[in-house]
Formats: structure tokens, C-alpha cells, sequence
């Protein structure tokens, strides 16, 4: 009996032994958990879905988890939530301007701490300058490009023809846009304004449309290290006594505020001839337009000028360095170039490295569809949107003022000087 | 009825625990813990939480948005209870009369009752929507010119609370048709016979006899007049420059787009104020007036 | 039911007067389906010959998990309800038939949750879960509701007025405490029970802000945060998808309401009169 047993354990041990021998020296699969967010109509997590099933594919070693977070706030909640509660993604996309909350709260690697060899390097240097501007503070890069945009020009071909003016010359510069916009006013036959010139959005986001038009007057709102805004400067309060300029002197925009979420809706409609809006909306204006439309890039001022908008790749510090190396191969994967091309394609955000765009695929896109390139080819012209410490605030402080100066109940010098100096207020510990 | 003994005692509080450990949970120590965060800063990972005695308070003095707020809390307030009681005891009256059809008018006027605001919420902003919008194309129809009704400081709190009292107004119906319902028909047949007006009667007999349901609805009002602010969320954002915003948007604000946790607690201590304010004034004006069992 | 007396005539005026209050009052509904059931390019144009189509409602189907968003509003009225049913009946029993020191004030005090509701403490509130790791669950979604001053309330008055001499009579038959509560008083007060359930669905199926606030991902998101969410896109409104979408979040009250209006109307009647 003792035998017996004796020859089963060991029987076993050899097993096992023989069988722990047997087993490749690589571990069990890389684990990956990632938040992403959808800023714009359509069926995005499908496509994200995709995208993940294709480099599970080639990539049997790490298993993605990509969850679908809502929008970018909510993204950024979920994500700052997962990590308080011990139960964190590793990598993420969230708002390129959330750079600095996330720092603040320490939860996330520059990505020159984690990149290892020469080639990880180049990388690094393979995207848009323009799009770096986020994602770059204190010398080191924190976000990768993933989901991109800028602002564009859309126009109504139709409604230029229908005012006498060349419909593939739309306005290049602001003077040309107020002239143009006045010709473009249609009234009908009691004065009321059946259509207007242009339409500037400024509820929901409006500080990044005024990041355009501070820009285009060639001044930037913020510096680099987020804690220095320059909301009072010359340049600044001239853009936005254009921008007001342009509703109550010109008569080219309605006055007051315009709303965001109905300004497709109201061009659609044939109620305004030109609206400024996100690239991101290009494929719902390609779907549902009635008339021959146009996409161009924003005029000049001193210089043409677009903020970058959209969301960028994150890597978390609650992370071990297996769990880093492989979200960075994710994030590399992702921001290939015939895969950022596909999503470019499908999604209508930019490609966001100029290769891209050297992929057939996407020269193919841009030939048959050339309002595709406006925003790349604005790239040339963009800046980073605002962003810096206490972010939420210091938008809100510009909103305000925006909206205040919209709305006739101050004047933009007041409204900017007051909205700058409280920023110095919050921003002043931080310097 | 049971006797006092010490059963009596041990079974009440056993029987109460329950509920009474969620209550303390979720509303008493809330209170005071909000009242005790309104005196530190906000932490972060890099810059931890600090005493700071009564700053938090002297930034919100100084706050120019919480002043705003605060106004337009006040006019919502003014502008909403009155009208959506005075509309709900009509509503009442109607129904409780031979009106042809009070069926379906009473299904109509309780119909926003059942209904989330925030789904409504979406409808509204197409009604208010400049030139393509409802209003703005019926206007067109008769010849008015349009209207950014939404987007204009002077209007759009106006606007919020003609929202607000479409949604609470049937709500309050109801408390009055129930009490109209117990009114004795004697004192109609009576108020007839002697030859009295129906607004008379109206005045003199039912106005006063819905006193204790109208203190009621009184209180329901000006309680939800601070807590309904889910419309903001879809139709304005509290904009333009803070000219609908309210205390309890405001404080969500701070709290989760700005992360300023203890700047929330703070404005939330305002309006825990408020509240209690008017609990007190409840209780001694209810005491005072009327007679519940 | 009714006290119409036969002298409460109401003129003409005053009869188209609420039949124009009527149809303002259902008018928002009224556009809702109109623009949920017509191509987008009708959303603002309301040609009466217009096809029907029901995309609107496939679109918003396919944009937004609103399966699991019913499930997950399902599962929250439940399980508030359940537990607003166990808990505040065994308190109201508390409050009703024992005379235990310190009843009064603790009455009080629940009473306070009657002006301080969970919605003004949102802040702490979420540290609460927090601490508790119960962010983005639907526990957390019900939890500061289960213990309902209103429910407490309400149940109180009902058992107040039940006679005594039923519990005397359920003792001598040898029934514990809990099973004269089970035997004698719930049956009793169930006109308060349903009243107090419409009331309750009601309130939780619609409620926005703390769900709002505490949940973050889809597994737990109720209708209305999930419908707001998709209304808002950064791209701007839809409206025929939105109100699309709309409906499908509002259907089953809307309907509910429709089939049992009598029992609803009665059950706030019954809810506020006490």
C-alpha cells in the first residue's frame, strides 16, 4: 500500500515537473482595460470594436477591455473613479485638455519615463506638431493623438450662387467674411431675416471657437505649463469685438447667443449660409444636405487659425511594467498609419500623422471627397485648444465672459480683463 | 397601548433601526459632514486638503456667480409657485365641474406629471429653438418677429420657469381636486340659494376652505422650486453667463466639472440653510393655521 | 365618487379655455411623436401629408444600449420599492403602536428627509459611496432613497387608524409581534401600499441627478441618464432620433398611466390628502 502510494506521488511530481517544463515560458495574457469616449453621433464603439478585434488577432498575448465611457467628461470621471476605487484602467482616451487635472492628481506617465528603445523615440516625434500641443508640458509628451479635429468652415454653395457670389470662393479673410456675410442676409418682404450670413456656435463649447478667432488675430490664450492665461491681451479683446461686431454692427449673425446643439440642425435648414463647426460633423452634413455644400478652412486675420479639439491616448501610473509595455504596443498599433488612415475614413476625425495621409487608402479618400483634407491641411495653422490647471474653472471663466460680451451686457475689454484676472487668481499657485 | 415596559422600548428602536441607519447615512450625517467640509480645501493628490476656518465662506461672498445664483433662485422661485398653484387650482376646478370632456383634460393636465423632465427636456429646446422652433414659426405665422429665446439673458430664465410650471401644475391638481371632492355640495347648494356669485363663492367659501391642502402644496412648491434644475442640463447649461443657473446646478457644477469639492459643500451649507429656514417656517405656520391630525 | 352639484355649470368660455389649457399641456408630447415618427427633414416642418417612417426608432435602438438601460431602471424601481416596502413598514409600525423613549424626536428627524432630500447632499453623498466602493452600482443608485420619510409617513397615518381591537384579537390567538403585523396591518393598509407604490415607480423611474452624479458606465445607468447623454452629443441634436429616443424611455409610464389613469390619479389623491 505504501508502495502504491509512494509510486503515485511520484508519479505526480514527475508530472507535474515534466509538465511545468512543457509550459512555454511566456505568461498567461496581458490583461488591458481601457476607457474611451464618443464625441460625436454614429456607431464609434462598433468601429473601436473592431479595431481592438483586429489586433487581439495579432496579438495573442494581451486581451483588450475597451469600454465605451459616454462622452469626454464622462470618460474622464470614470477613469479618475476607477483609480480612487483600486480598480484602474490601464491606459485610456480622454480630452487633450485634460492634461493637467490628470498630473495634478498624479495619475498619469509622461511617455518619455516609459519608452525604451531608439525606435520608440521616432515615434514619438511621428505626429502633427500641431496636435502635440496638448499633449506636451514641462518638456515631456503625456498624450498621443488618437481622436482629432479642428474646427472648418462649412458653406452653402446654393445660397452663394443664389446672392450673386463665386461659390468656390468662399471668405479668406474677416473683412471678406462680413462683406460676404452681409451679401449672403436674406430677408423676406416684411425685413424679417429668413437666412443669415454665418453662424458662430457660442454655447457648449464657446471657448474653442474663440480659440479660433484669438488665433486667426495671432495670439495664443494660454502658455505652455498651464498656469498663465492671456485673456486681456490686445489681440484677445479685438477678436471679440469681431465676434460681436459681427451679430450686432454687421447684421451677418443673429445677436445674442447662438446655440450649439441646433446650429447643424439651422444650416441644414438653409437658415444661415455658413456655419463654423467641427470636422466632426462632416459626415452628418454629407448625409443629410439637400445642397451643394462646401468645407473651407476659417478665415484670416493677421493669419489663418483653428484651435485642435478631440481626445488623446493616456498611460496610467497604476500600472506594472508588463501591463506598460503592453498598452504601449496598443497605442502604437492604434496610431499606425494605415490604421489611424481607417479610422480617419470611417470616423471623420483627422488622420493624425502625416504618413497617414500617404496611405492609399486615404489618398483615395481625399480624391474623391477633398472637403476630407480641409482640416489637415489647416493643421498648418492650428493651436493647441485651452487648457491648464483647474481647467474646468478657467473655461468657465472665459465662457461667461464670451457669452456676457454676446449678449450686450458687457463690453469685451470689461469681460475679458475680469475673466483674466480671476484666472491669475486660481492660476497663481501654480507658477 | 402596549404597556411601557422595557419591550416596549427594545422592539420600537429594533423596529426602527433599519430605516433609521439608512436616514442617518444618507441625510443626517451628510448634513454635517457637509457643513464640516465647507471648512477645509479640496484635495488633490499633489496638494492635500488644509483647514481653513471660514475662506471657503468669504469666496462665496465675493463670488459674483453665486450671487446670481442666488437671484435667479429667488425669481425662479417667485415666478413658479404662484402661477403653477393659481393654474393647478383652476385645472381643479375645472375638472371637478361638468366640464364636457374633463376626462381627457384631466389626463392631459396630469400627463407631465408622469413624464421625466429630462426627456422632456429636449422637446422644450426644440419649442424654444430660434426661427426653426415652434414658437419662433407660430410667431412668423401672425407676423411677430422671432426670438433667441434661450439665448437671451433677459428671457431665458422666464422661458426656464414657463417649463417648470407646465411640469408641476398638474402635479398639484391632484391635492386640490382631492380636496375639493371632500367638500361638503350643501354649501354650493346653500351659497346658490342665497344668490351668490361662483366667484364669490369661489373667494369666501372654497378659497379658505383649501387652505390646508394650498400650505401643503405651498411647501412641495418651494422644496422643488430649489431641487428641479434637470431642465438646465439639456436646455441652457445654466448659461448664457450664468443667467439661468440655479444653486443646485451650480453646486453640481463645482463639484464634478470643477472637482472643488469643498467649494460644493459650502454652497451646499447655503442651501441646507434655505431649507431648514423654510422647515422652521413650516412647522410654526402649519401649527399655527390649520388642524392635521 | 364625484360632489358635482347640478349648479356647477361651466360656460363656454371657461369650457374652451381648458381645452386650450389641455392641448398646450399635451402639446410637447404631441411634437414628440410627430417628430419621432417623421423623416428627420419633417422635424421642423409639420406637412400634414408627410410619410410615416419608424428609422427614427431603429436608429436610436441601435445608438444607445436602451435594453439595458430598461433592465437597469427595472432592477432600480424594484429594488427601491422592495425595500422602501420592508423598511418603512416596520418603522411606521414603530411609530404607530409603540410608545418607545425618545419617539417624538426621533419622528422629527425622520421628518427632516422630507425638506433635506438626497438630492441637495449629492456631494457628500458620492464620498459616502466612494468609501463604501459602491460608485457606479444600482445599489448605490437606490440606497439614500430606501429609507423613505414619505413612506414612513404615510404608513404611519394608515396604521394609526386601524382599530385595536383586531390586534387585541390577533393576540389572544397566540400571534407574535411581527405576524400581527403581518396579518392584521399590512392587509389593511394596502390602499396606502399601492398609492405609496405608484407614487414611489413613479418618482425613481424619472429621477436624473443622483443617477446622474453616482453612476458611470452602462451596465448601471438608468433611462434618464442614458436618454440625456444621448440627446447632448458634442455634434449637436438630432431631433428625430432624439424624441425617437424620447418615447422609448418614456413608453411604459406613458402607457402604464394611459391604462390605470383612474388608479394613478388616485394614488397621488391618496398620497397627499393624508
Amino acid at each position: 500500500m505504501k508502495t502504491s502510494i509512494t509510486r503515485l506521488a511520484g508519479a505526480c511530481a514527475l508530472g507535474a515537473t515534466l509538465a511545468a517544463g512543457s509550459v512555454p515560458v511566456a505568461q498567461a495574457a496581458t490583461e488591458l482595460t481601457m476607457y474611451y469616449p464618443v464625441a460625436v453621433g454614429g456607431p464609434l464603439t462598433s468601429i473601436v470594436d473592431g479595431l481592438v478585434a483586429d489586433f487581439e488577432k495579432s496579438h495573442p498575448d494581451i486581451k483588450v477591455n475597451a469600454i465605451y465611457a459616454g462622452n469626454y467628461n464622462d470618460a474622464r470621471i470614470k477613469a479618475l473613479a476607477a483609480l480612487k476605487a483600486g480598480d484602474p484602467a490601464q491606459l485610456s482616451v480622454m480630452f487633450a485638455i485634460d492634461i493637467y487635472e490628470l498630473i495634478e492628481q498624479d495619475a498619469i506617465f509622461a511617455f518619455d519615463d516609459i519608452v525604451e528603445t531608439d525606435e520608440e523615440r521616432a515615434w514619438l516625434e511621428a505626429f502633427y506638431p500641431a496636435l502635440m500641443g496638448n499633449g506636451i508640458t514641462q518638456g515631456k509628451t503625456w498624450g498621443i493623438p488618437f481622436q482629432r479635429s479642428t474646427i472648418v468652415m462649412y458653406y452653402n454653395k446654393d445660397a452663394f450662387r443664389d446672392a450673386g457670389l463665386d461659390p468656390e470662393k468662399p471668405p479668406a479673410t474677416w473683412d471678406e467674411l462680413v462683406s460676404m456675410g452681409k451679401t449672403l442676409v436674406k430677408k423676406d418682404a416684411s425685413g424679417n431675416v429668413e437666412r443669415w450670413g454665418a453662424m458662430i456656435p457660442s454655447t457648449g463649447y464657446p471657448y474653442w471657437m474663440f480659440g479660433a478667432l484669438t488665433m486667426q488675430n495671432g495670439q495664443v490664450l494660454m502658455n505652455g505649463s498651464g498656469n498663465e492665461t492671456y485673456f486681456d491681451s490686445p489681440a484677445v479683446v479685438e477678436a471679440l469685438e469681431y465676434w460681436h461686431a459681427l451679430g450686432s454692427e454687421h447684421g451677418v449673425m443673429p445677436s445674442g447667443t447662438i446655440e450649439w446643439g441646433t446650429l447643424r440642425q439651422n444650416f441644414l435648414e438653409g437658415k444661415t449660409a455658413i456655419m463654423w463647426h467641427s470636422t466632426g460633423n462632416l459626415t452628418a452634413v454629407k448625409d443629410n444636405a439637400k445642397f451643394d455644400f462646401g468645407v473651407a478652412m476659417l478665415p484670416a486675420s493677421k493669419r489663418r487659425g483653428t484651435p485642435t479639439g478631440g481626445g488623446n491616448f493616456y498611460i496610467f501610473k497604476q500600472t506594472t511594467p508588463a501591463e506598460r509595455k503592453a498598452a504601449m504596443t496598443l497605442i502604437r498599433w492604434m496610431t499606425e498609419p494605415e490604421r489611424t488612415a481607417e479610422w480617419s475614413i470611417k470616423t471623420g476625425y483627422l488622420g493624425v500623422r502625416p504618413d497617414a495621409y500617404e496611405t492609399p487608402a486615404l489618398q483615395q479618400y481625399v480624391k474623391e471627397f477633398p472637403a476630407a483634407a480641409v482640416a489637415r491641411d489647416q493643421l498648418e495653422f492650428a493651436t493647441a485648444e485651452l487648457s491648464t490647471y483647474q481647467t474646468g474653472r478657467v473655461r468657465k471663466l472665459l465662457d461667461d465672459a464670451i457669452q456676457s460680451v454676446l449678449t450686450g451686457a458687457k463690453a469685451p475689454a470689461e469681460a475679458l480683463g475680469a475673466a483674466q484676472s480671476q484666472a491669475d487668481r486660481l492660476l497663481k499657485r501654480y507658477r | 397601548m402596549h404597556g411601557r415596559s422595557i419591550r416596549t422600548h427594545v422592539y420600537g428602536w429594533l423596529l426602527l433601526t433599519p430605516a433609521a441607519i439608512l436616514l442617518v447615512a444618507f441625510t443626517h450625517y451628510p448634513t454635517v459632514a457637509t457643513l464640516a467640509q465647507s471648512f477645509f480645501t479640496t484635495g488633490t493628490a499633489t496638494r492635500p486638503s488644509k483647514y481653513v476656518g471660514l475662506e471657503n465662506y468669504e469666496l462665496m461672498l465675493g463670488d459674483e456667480v453665486f450671487w446670481k445664483v442666488v437671484d435667479n433662485n429667488l425669481w425662479y422661485a417667485l415666478g413658479t409657485i404662484p402661477a403653477s398653484i393659481a393654474i393647478a387650482i383652476l385645472m381643479a376646478l375645472w375638472v371637478n365641474a361638468r366640464l364636457p370632456g374633463r376626462g381627457l383634460a384631466r389626463m392631459a393636465y396630469f400627463t407631465p406629471t408622469v413624464l421625466p423632465m429630462i426627456a422632456v427636456a429636449n422637446i422644450w429646446l426644440f419649442f424654444y429653438t430660434p426661427e426653426i422652433g415652434l414658437i419662433d414659426q407660430v410667431a412668423s405665422v401672425f407676423g411677430i418677429p422671432g426670438h433667441n429665446w434661450l439665448g437671451d439673458p433677459d428671457t431665458v430664465l422666464g422661458c426656464i420657469i414657463v417649463m417648470t410650471i407646465w411640469k408641476e401644475a398638474g402635479f398639484f391638481m391632484i391635492f386640490y381636486l382631492a380636496a375639493l371632492q371632500s367638500l361638503s355640495p350643501e354649501l354650493q347648494e346653500a351659497a346658490h340659494i342665497e344668490g351668490a356669485s361662483r366667484w364669490y363663492f369661489f373667494r369666501r367659501v372654497t378659497f379658505p376652505l383649501l387652505m390646508p391642502t394650498t400650505l401643503f402644496v405651498l411647501i412641495n412648491a418651494v422644496v422643488n422650486s430649489f431641487k428641479l434644475v434637470d431642465h438646465l442640463f439639456i436646455l441652457t447649461k445654466g448659461g448664457p453667463d450664468n443667467a439661468s443657473s440655479l444653486l443646485l446646478y451650480y453646486i453640481y457644477e463645482v463639484a464634478f466639472s470643477f472637482f472643488d469639492e469643498s467649494y460644493a459643500a459650502t454652497l451646499t451649507v447655503v442651501l441646507l440653510a434655505v431649507l431648514a429656514l423654510i422647515s422652521i417656517g413650516q412647522f410654526l405656520l402649519l401649527d399655527k393655521r390649520v388642524h392635521y391630525r | 365618487m364625484t360632489s358635482t352639484s347640478p349648479l356647477e355649470r361651466v360656460s363656454h368660455w371657461e369650457t374652451a379655455g381648458a381645452w386650450l389649457l389641455a392641448l398646450l399641456w399635451v402639446l410637447p408630447l404631441l411634437y414628440a411623436f410627430w417628430s419621432a415618427f417623421h423623416p428627420p427633414e419633417y422635424a421642423t416642418r409639420f406637412d400634414l401629408l408627410a410619410p410615416l417612417s419608424l428609422e427614427n426608432f431603429r436608429t436610436a435602438w441601435s445608438q444607445a444600449p436602451f435594453a439595458r438601460y430598461y433592465l437597469n431602471t427595472f432592477m432600480l424601481v424594484t429594488s427601491v420599492l422592495a425595500a422602501q416596502f420592508v423598511l418603512c413598514t416596520l418603522a411606521a409600525f414603530a411609530f404607530a403602536r409603540f410608545e418607545f423613549v425618545g419617539r417624538d424626536l426621533a419622528f422629527g428627524l425622520v421628518l427632516v428627509q422630507l425638506m433635506i432630500m438626497p438630492e441637495v447632499l449629492i456631494v457628500e453623498n458620492y464620498t459616502t459611496m466612494s468609501r463604501l466602493g459602491l460608485v457606479d452600482t444600482i445599489t448605490a443608485v437606490g440606497l439614500p432613497y430606501m429609507a423613505s420619510a414619505f413612506g414612513i409617513f404615510l404608513l404611519r397615518q394608515t396604521f394609526k387608524t386601524i382599530p385595536k381591537e383586531l390586534e387585541e384579537a390577533a393576540r389572544v390567538e397566540g400571534c407574535s409581534l411581527l405576524q400581527i403585523l403581518w396579518k392584521v396591518y399590512i392587509p389593511l393598509a394596502r390602499p396606502t401600499y399601492v398609492a405609496y407604490g405608484l407614487v414611489s415607480v413613479s418618482y425613481h423611474w424619472n429621477n436624473f441627478l443622483w443617477p446622474l452624479v453616482i453612476t458611470n458606465s452602462v451596465e448601471t445607468r438608468p433611462l434618464t441618464v442614458g436618454l440625456a447623454i444621448f440627446g447632448a452629443p458634442e455634434s449637436g441634436v438630432n431631433w428625430s432620433v432624439v424624441t425617437a429616443a424620447t418615447l422609448l424611455a418614456v413608453a411604459p409610464l406613458l402607457v402604464a398611466f394611459l391604462l390605470f389613469q383612474r388608479q394613478f390619479v388616485q394614488s397621488f389623491m391618496h398620497a397627499g390628502v393624508k
